[in-house]
């Protein structure tokens, strides 16, 4: 009797999940196979693909082959595209934790009831267009934008630096894109946060600095974790802000994979360099995983 | 008092002023965005008077016309496709002890979270292109199940919180008075649900609506949706036109969002009670 509920319980449940896990399985997952596979056939003329096994294109991700025709051979540039993405990446996450946690810290300090509107202010931008706050930030920094006219105005320079269409832009654009997603796992952790602890190490002639960093940073390290990776790893896949923001000079991983369905017309290229990407992130999500594991393990 | 005035265990140098820095850093392109999309004149710096010339100008051009209906139809029917096969996700997932594949589950409904949206993107523009040449079909059903998929995370997420607040004596009531499951479900679950499912539905309907890259790369020609006709205009010399777009589409967002802060926050206050 309680075999046969089970049964179908099991069967209830597995219908309900159905419409979600087709949709998905359908239009999120079972494609990612299909760009495995594209990364092992030959790159077609007009695009496309022809139907004919070929590990080039990964060679080509890294590896320089030399055509006779020169044009085509740039895997140096594709070192230069890695490692920009990582760089930029890195210092994106850098400068939203540096911004991040006092942000984060500020909120966490409020009286109870003040927090909600705090965390809202942040959140709002974040659920606006990710397209018109990156053009937000085109405009301020263009050179007939508000920055440079502003500097212009007071004296200060006579000609317009150039910062669109730059790494610096770039950063810019996916911090401030992205921020609030470094202040939302930090406030989360800290909101739990018991200030006596910070109270008995000042009776023990702690300074603030290292009451801040031995005693509040350990507790919400997991919330810096988690905000770094959730930073990390967007950028790295970045497409639509290096494309505003670096204008096609500076390109990311997301533009270079995006050229090779354009102009590149190389498909396979373009799904071995997807693939790439998602390895990487994968790699930090592990490293994720596992760095919050072993917190738990040690706060018990 | 007097002492913590006198020494606030709270307080690190220099945190207030960065966190304030820190919002007027947020918002401060937003506002000067909205603020030229009113100049009279043709710059996004000079401020020449007041005007609503460009909201006419973009109200009347036909490309943003086209492309407003198409992104409302869009995220309209993501929204509800994608709220009811999470309120569906979301019954089967919660109250319940784990189950085989729950793991699978998980992270299948997550993983438009966790998947760069490039590689998601490429993804879909290589299988639609296979199914494009071998049906011969072209219209909006490929964006709508493309949106329909990243949008479900977003609308779980909500249900799922509230359908674990719930509680399950009225159900458990409600089926021993004999109602079928169904009708416990349209009389008892839902009402009780229905904050999580509204608050589901418009942060599926605001993702749908923001959404470039996946849009960029499914869309066949001629299906520009308000983001991609604005991400075609900006190669070119930008005019206070995309300015009175951007603020637009901005005012929605920000409606439905503080419409979501206060349904959930109404939600967890009558759970309290």
């Amino acid at each position: 009797m309680a075999q046969a509920s089970d049964t179908q319980a099991t069967r209830r449940r597995w219908l309900l999940l159905s419409p979600a896990l087709l949709i998905l399985l359908f239009a999120a997952s079972g494609p990612l196979l299909i760009v495995v596979i594209y990364s092992f056939l030959t790159p077609g003329d007009y695009g496309g693909v022809v139907w004919k096994f070929s590990t080039d294109a990964w060679f080509n991700v890294v590896v320089e082959r030399d055509f006779f025709d020169d044009t085509l051979s740039f895997s140096d540039a594709h070192l230069s595209i890695f490692w920009r993405s990582v760089k930029l990446s890195l210092m994106t996450t850098l400068v939203a934790f540096i911004v991040g946690f006092p942000t984060a810290y500020f909120i966490a300090t409020r009286p109870k009831d003040k927090r909600d509107i705090w965390m809202l202010l942040i959140m709002i931008p974040f659920w606006t267009n990710l397209l018109i706050r990156t053009f937000a930030v085109m405009e301020i920094i263009r050179n007939e934008g508000v920055v440079n006219s502003l500097l212009i105005g007071l004296g200060i320079i006579d000609q317009p630096i150039q910062m669109l269409f730059t790494e610096f832009a770039i950063t810019l654009g996916m911090f401030y894109v992205y921020l609030p997603l470094m202040v939302l796992p930090i406030y989360a952790a800290m909101e739990r946060f018991d200030f006596s602890l910070v109270e008995a190490a000042y009776d023990l002639y702690a300074s603030r600095w290292r009451v801040l960093r031995r005693v509040i940073f350990p507790i919400v390290k997991p919330g810096v974790i988690a905000g770094s990776i959730l930073v990390f790893v967007p950028s790295l896949g970045a497409y639509v802000t290096p494309r505003v923001l670096g204008g096609g000079k500076q390109l990311m991983l997301g533009n270079l994979i995006e050229l090779q369905f354009g102009q590149g017309r190389n498909w396979p290229l373009g799904a071995a360099l997807s693939i790439t990407l998602l390895a990487i992130v994968m790699v930090a999500l592990i490293v994720y995983v596992r760095a919050a594991g072993r917190e738990e393990m040690s706060h018990g | 008092m007097a002492k913590s005035r006198a020494f606030d265990v709270r307080r690190q140098t220099g945190f207030v002023p960065l966190a304030l820095l820190c919002f007027a850093v947020l918002y401060l392109p937003i506002i000067l965005l909205v603020v030229y999309s009113f100049n009279a004149g043709q710059s996004i710096a000079i401020w020449e008077g007041f005007s609503w010339q460009w909201y006419v100008k973009a109200w009347q051009n036909e490309k943003v016309q086209d492309a407003t209906i198409l992104s409302l139809i869009i995220a309209a029917s993501a929204s509800v496709i994608a709220t009811s096969a999470a309120v569906m996700a979301a019954l089967a997932t919660t109250r319940t002890r784990g189950f085989r594949g729950y793991t699978f589950v998980f992270a299948l409904i997550n993983q438009p979270l966790m998947i760069p949206e490039i590689v998601t993107a490429v993804a879909l523009l290589i299988f639609f292109a296979m199914i494009k040449v071998a049906t011969g079909y072209t219209g909006l059903m490929y964006l709508i199940i493309a949106h329909s998929a990243f949008c479900i995370p977003f609308a779980y997420m909500p249900i799922r919180a509230r359908l674990q607040g719930m509680d399950l004596n009225l159900e458990q009531a409600g089926a021993d008075l004999y109602g079928t499951p169904w009708r416990v479900f349209r009389r008892v679950t839902l009402p009780q649900l229905w904050p999580g499912v509204l608050a589901g539905s418009m942060l599926a309907f605001v993702i749908s609506l923001d959404d470039v890259v996946i849009t960029e790369f499914v869309k066949s020609a001629g299906q520009d949706t308000l983001p991609t006709y604005m991400l075609g205009q900006m190669r070119r010399v930008v005019t206070p036109e995309v300015n009175a777009i951007s603020t637009a589409l901005l005012a929605i967002s920000v409606a439905l969002v503080i419409a979501f802060y206060l349904l959930s926050k109404s939600g967890t206050q009558t759970n309290r009670e």
